[in-house]
């Protein structure tokens, strides 16, 4: 059998798994559990702003940075409106090329989350699964997973990211290489991480399979693909999330240090990592309100995802309830 | 054993090449070393006949073949930016890397195991939560902001540590070492805290997550009924087990340090290998990168081998023969 | 046994620290400056880049030297004559040695004019008008031109003179660039310069001493008794680094930095002009617009569409903003102090959306079009800020503008040749290495011959312009030159050829308790011998 079939034929089951999770999620402990917490509460309310923030930031930002016609120069470098020179019409003052900080840090959630997520997502799912094979069937397919990732490591972002954008600027046409942008992004950082829940999940794997449990199903017959998706995998989740959760801080601070080097989203359409790099260099001179406030966005957004993240690992683990 | 490193060895080769191989294919697309290593006013003629001259008019797997052949024989050529042997340069820098990678991932490990352990014994204490939420902090704000904000605490206002470089290295011989002076350990200072936040917030979270998990295992729960004490069950035998996740994510994270170095080398101007290699990349100087690369393939290599041979040391349960399970 | 070794070998290290304290510092002077990056070598005919220039002139000895104000003074030459049209007769100076006391003479001058003029040499431009040089005697030589030369004298400074005898002992003749052997002069120095290099650790620090020998020591105001070069890339860090006091001097300054500067009691900012020009440039050369395949046009082709973009950018807004006032707009594509530099033709058209959209709307683009804008964002003084802001001023005359700003390896390389002029729309900035404005003409705004139009990435080409910067070659007048070159400029100017942006400012940072008086020059660096500590 080869890795592919297998993972196909494993991706039905993930859809149940879900719809488990949330049923057992609903009617269950885990809904007390979420109740329970009030620091759980606030983080999942946090977060659910933030993300409606920045999905409808076209509708209720005070003005659209995306516009590029709209900016005026005139109106950079505004302090925030409580301080003297600020103005009602940017609550929290200006940047450098004359866009509202509030508004910017709207539109640029809304890119960090769409990359940070993605990137996470494909990352944990093809880490994961190759993780499982790699710790489980061992052998050959083993070292060669492996070893890919070894070649993988080697590389920092920056030149995968290049080396996309390099063959996605070459094989499509001019107008189209805005759009691809933030994909080669995604995928870029996506490739950046895999390895990560890889390694960690063949590293945990290694320890559940020889376990009393899962020994027990192999004698009795159970295939191997249902031993890893049932058991084995369930009890590598712990160390998944909480990569997850901090990889998606990673993966949007990794985007932002990619737009440094030149191969992040356009600086028309800043993100909001993009936002605290240019502000960055305006830290010494006085204009603090460029970096700390979306400095501070991220970091509330950051904290937000890894509180629910810590919570939804120890609700879902069945041992620990 | 024996069998298994020899088998490693073999891969190991295959993975370098594979890394020159993509390092080839990438350098294509980072922009043309000719533009970097002339000046404005050089002729179009000058300009060709470098580019003839470095080989860069071969195709790409005639400039592999190469590479590969002068890597062999240990010629890793000159760097295009300053002219001078790669071998030398990285013998310069690569001491500067590793001091500072080692002293992020002690302090890393130093700081974030204990915490984690607390963390996850004393999982509904104020200062357990003040420590989650403190070092997710530190770990969501981009690494040159904190570095340039560390700087601008401790090197501008307070005026305690230095603000860039390394400072008063000893020569010893072939090393150049900060250990040996006070000078070169404030200058480690910044740039090691900077480089090990995320490792360390990593660490501690992931300490935390295995200290849970074992503590509710039954052998824990025999262990107690058993009546042994706390102390000896919270160390003698769960955090034992929490190791097997830990030392792999060292393992990795070692490697990522040597990544992360390049943001925190720019910042501090600490003249290491992430430095060199950013240059390089600014400057497409194909020699330093290659060579770079497979060097750090070479370091992955190595820590994999040994985290490797670590799980067969701390989880005797993983010494049973690996063979295809389902098959 | 071995770790004992170690053991013993450090204790005894850290002894030796202790009694011979790292900082002795405080008894000698020593000037510390820092800029972006590090010399990329010693070898003063190898490379052609600004921050190694400047080092290579502390070091190495030229024939004629450029003083801060741009006018030229006598260095290793102290006399000259033009004998015939192509036949300038230089007078050498006596008793001057080498750093290693080799003593100089007419042979190391044939020499180094052998050896600059090599291909591998990226400094052989300066040398590309002249045909040979000959020994006179062993005190004067003969530069034979291949043409009448009006900017012979202009590029002496550029002429570094090694040591033929130090040269020919290490067998390094040859320039070697990237393959081949190590360059022994690009790691070892040996100039007639009033500084040694002491130490070159790469990308770490460069460390000078005054020579004592050099042969007009009475002329220089420096004062310290070694000068530590070091790279710092950040910005902030360099701004950093100055205001803790860990150096004494540093360059660019972040524009926004300068008022923190400013307001520290122990530093300053010292602000002057740079001789580049910052300046846009447009493709008029395609028949087919690289954004609009398929359209069978390129509106760069109309010179109305280049006045409406001219007209579109508020230049005053990017210098008050972007800039910080740091900037000084300018009309032409050269600098005030390049020869052929002309006050009154330094006027822009004025700032006019109104009009520019009327522009494009006769030209046949009432509803704009795209183009794709390439930029640096490494290269020069906010650069990638200063297209950002172009972006919304060309969006409200209806341009669809999408910004490509990349690091500048990307860029060059897209907008050279080595993508053949892969661009429609894009930034440059141009410093003449000659000080002179041929050589503008000839790089940006010809096409014509062979070692014209290297970077004229527009392509912009107008055929009295070629004539004329033909005939500025030779013409050895210099009132008639001026007005050739005026006339080619005005040509230039009302073709609408590229649309120039600004000079941008020179900002150093300097602490006023160490730093006794340094001389800006126009150019971004610093020279040593201009420097005086406290």
């Amino acid at each position: 059998m080869t890795a592919g079939s297998e993972i196909r034929t494993i991706s039905p089951g993930f859809g149940a798994r879900v719809g488990d999770s949330l049923k057992r999620f609903f009617d269950s402990d885990v809904f007390y559990s979420f109740k329970r917490s009030p620091v759980t509460i606030i983080a999942f309310l946090v977060t659910v702003l933030l993300i409606l923030g920045a999905a409808l930031a076209p509708w209720i930002a005070p003005h659209n940075t995306n516009d590029v016609a709209s900016l005026n120069l005139m109106d950079a470098f505004r302090p925030p409106v409580w301080e003297s020179g600020g103005e009602p019409n940017f609550l929290l003052g200006t940047d450098d090329q004359g866009r509202g900080v509030l508004s910017s840090i709207m539109f640029g959630m809304q890119l960090s989350l769409l990359v940070g997520f993605a990137s996470v997502l494909l990352a944990a799912a093809v880490g994961t699964i190759l993780g499982l094979l790699s710790g489980y069937v061992g052998g050959r397919v083993d070292s060669v997973i492996m070893r890919i990732a070894d070649v993988q490591l080697t590389f920092p972002a920056i030149l995968i990211a290049l080396l996309i954008d390099g063959i996605v600027g070459s094989l499509l046409p001019r107008a189209m290489h805005e759009e691809v942008k933030i994909y080669v992004l995604i995928v870029a950082i996506a490739a950046s991480q895999w390895v990560n829940f890889a390694r960690t999940v063949r590293g945990s794997t290694l320890v559940e399979k020889n376990k009393e449990y899962v020994q027990a199903a192999r004698v009795i017959g159970v295939r191997p693909i249902a031993i890893m998706w049932r058991h084995v995998l369930p009890n590598v989740m712990g160390p998944v999330l909480v990569i997850a959760t901090l990889s998606l801080a990673l993966a949007i601070l990794t985007e932002a240090t990619l737009s440094f080097l030149g191969v992040g989203v356009p600086v028309t359409r800043p993100s909001l990592g993009t936002l605290i790099r240019i502000g960055n260099d305006f830290l010494f001179s006085g204009e603090w309100w460029m970096t700390i406030f979306p400095g501070l966005a991220l970091v509330i957004l950051v904290l937000s995802v890894n509180l629910l993240g810590d919570w939804l690992r120890d609700a879902l683990n069945p041992k620990l309830r | 054993m024996f069998a298994f490193i020899v088998q490693r060895l073999f891969q190991a080769i295959f993975v370098m090449l594979a890394v020159a191989l993509v390092s080839f294919t990438l350098f294509q697309f980072v922009g043309d070393p000719i533009n970097n290593m002339m000046g404005q006013d050089a002729t179009e003629e000058q300009r060709e006949a470098l580019r003839e001259r470095l080989g860069l008019n071969d195709p790409v797997p005639v400039q592999f073949l190469r590479f590969v052949g002068n890597t062999v024989q240990g010629e890793f050529g000159l760097s295009y930016r300053v002219g001078k042997p790669v071998s030398e340069l990285i013998a310069e820098r690569l001491p500067a890397t590793l001091e500072l990678v080692a002293v992020s991932a002690v302090l890393a490990l130093v700081v974030g195991v204990p915490m984690g352990i607390y963390t996850g014994l004393k999982r509904y204490s104020v200062v357990s939560r003040l420590f989650l939420t403190v070092s997710l902090v530190g770990i969501s704000l981009p690494t040159f902001l904190i570095g340039i904000l560390l700087i601008l605490i401790f090197g501008v206002w307070l005026g305690w540590l230095p603000t860039f470089g390394r400072g008063g290295t000893v020569d010893l011989g072939l090393w150049q070492t900060s250990f040996l002076t006070l000078q070169g350990w404030s200058h480690l200072i910044l740039p090691s805290i900077t480089l090990a936040l995320f490792q360390l917030t990593l660490i501690m979270r992931l300490v935390r997550a295995e200290m849970l998990e074992v503590l509710r295992t039954d052998y824990i729960k025999f262990a107690r009924a058993r009546g042994l004490r706390n102390r000896a069950i919270n160390y003698g035998h769960a955090l034992k087990n929490t190791l097997v996740p830990v030392i792999t994510i060292m393992g990795l994270q070692i490697g990522s340090l040597l990544a992360f170095s390049i943001i925190t080398e720019t910042v501090f101007q600490w003249p290491g290998m992430g430095l060199l290699i950013l240059q390089g990349i600014q400057f497409v100087d194909i020699p330093v990168m290659s060579s770079y690369l497979v060097l750090v393939a070479l370091f992955f290599v190595i820590i994999n081998l040994t985290v490797d041979l670590l799980y067969y040391a701390v989880d005797p349960r993983l010494r049973i023969e690996r063979g295809p399970a389902g098959h | 046994m071995r770790l004992r070794i170690g053991v013993a070998a450090a204790i005894a290290a850290v002894a030796a620290m202790a009694m011979t304290p790292h900082s002795d510092a405080r008894a000698e002077k020593v000037f510390r400056y820092a800029t972006t990056g590090d010399i990329l070598g010693l070898d003063p005919h190898s490379n052609n880049e600004g921050p190694t220039n400047t080092m290579k002139g502390n070091i190495y000895g030229k024939m004629l030297h450029r003083l801060p104000d741009l006018s030229l003074e006598p260095d290793l030459a102290v006399s000259w004559e033009v004998i015939d049209p192509n036949r300038w007769r230089f007078k050498l100076r006596e008793g001057v040695t080498f750093h290693n006391g080799n003593p100089f003479t007419a042979d190391d001058v044939v020499y180094s004019f052998k050896r600059q003029t090599q291909e591998t040499s990226d400094m052989a431009f300066a040398l590309a008008t002249v045909a040979d040089v000959e020994k006179v005697d062993e005190y004067t030589v003969d530069l034979i031109t291949k043409g009448p030369d009006p900017i012979l004298l202009l590029n002496m400074p550029n002429f570094y003179i090694m040591d033929k005898e130090w040269t020919e002992e290490n067998n390094a003749f040859e320039v070697v660039r990237g393959a081949g052997k190590t360059n022994y002069p690009n790691v070892n120095a040996n100039g007639t310069g009033p500084f040694m290099v002491e130490e070159w650790v790469q990308d770490n620090r460069v460390v000078l001493v005054p020579f004592d020998g050099y042969h007009s020591n009475d002329k220089i105001m420096s004062n310290f008794d070694k000068a530590v070069f070091t790279p710092i890339g950040n910005d902030a860090t360099r701004v950093a680094a100055l205001l803790s006091g860990e150096i004494d001097l540093m360059y660019p300054v972040p524009l926004q930095d300068i008022k923190r500067l400013e307001s520290d009691p122990n530093t300053q900012a010292l602000e002057g002009p740079e001789l580049r020009t910052i300046f846009l440039g447009y493709d008029q050369y395609r028949d087919e617009l690289l954004d609009m395949p398929g359209s069978g046009k390129n509106p760069f082709k109309d010179p109305r569409v280049r006045q409406a973009f001219h007209q579109a950018i508020d230049i005053e807004a990017i210098k008050r903003v972007v800039m910080r006032g740091a900037s000084t707009p300018t009309g032409l594509m050269v600098a005030p102090g390049i020869n052929g530099f002309m006050e009154d033709m330094n006027d822009r058209q004025p700032y006019d959306p109104d009009n520019a959209k009327a522009l494009l709307a006769e030209a046949g683009y009432p509803d704009g079009f795209p183009v794709t804008f390439d930029c640096p964002n490494d290269r020069y003084v906010n650069d990638e800020a200063i297209c950002t802001a172009v972006v919304p001023m060309l969006e409200r005359i209806g341009i669809d503008v999408t910004l490509n700003a990349q690091t500048k390896s990307l860029h060059f390389n897209k907008i050279g040749k080595a993508e053949d002029n892969n661009t429609s729309f894009f930034m440059l900035g141009w410093t003449p290495g000659s000080y002179d404005s041929l050589n503008p003409l000839m790089q940006l705004m010809t096409l014509g011959k062979p070692g014209h139009g290297d970077w004229n990435s527009g392509r912009y080409t107008n055929p009295r312009v070629e004539e004329l910067t033909e005939e500025i070659k030779t013409e050895l007048d210099p009132e008639k030159r001026a007005a050739l070159i005026r006339e080619a400029f005005q040509i230039h100017k009302d073709d609408f050829g590229h649309l120039p942006l600004h000079q941008q400012a020179l900002a150093w940072g300097v602490r006023s308790d160490t730093v006794e008086e340094v001389v800006q020059r126009p150019f971004n660096d610093v020279d040593l011998r201009y420097v005086k500590l406290k």
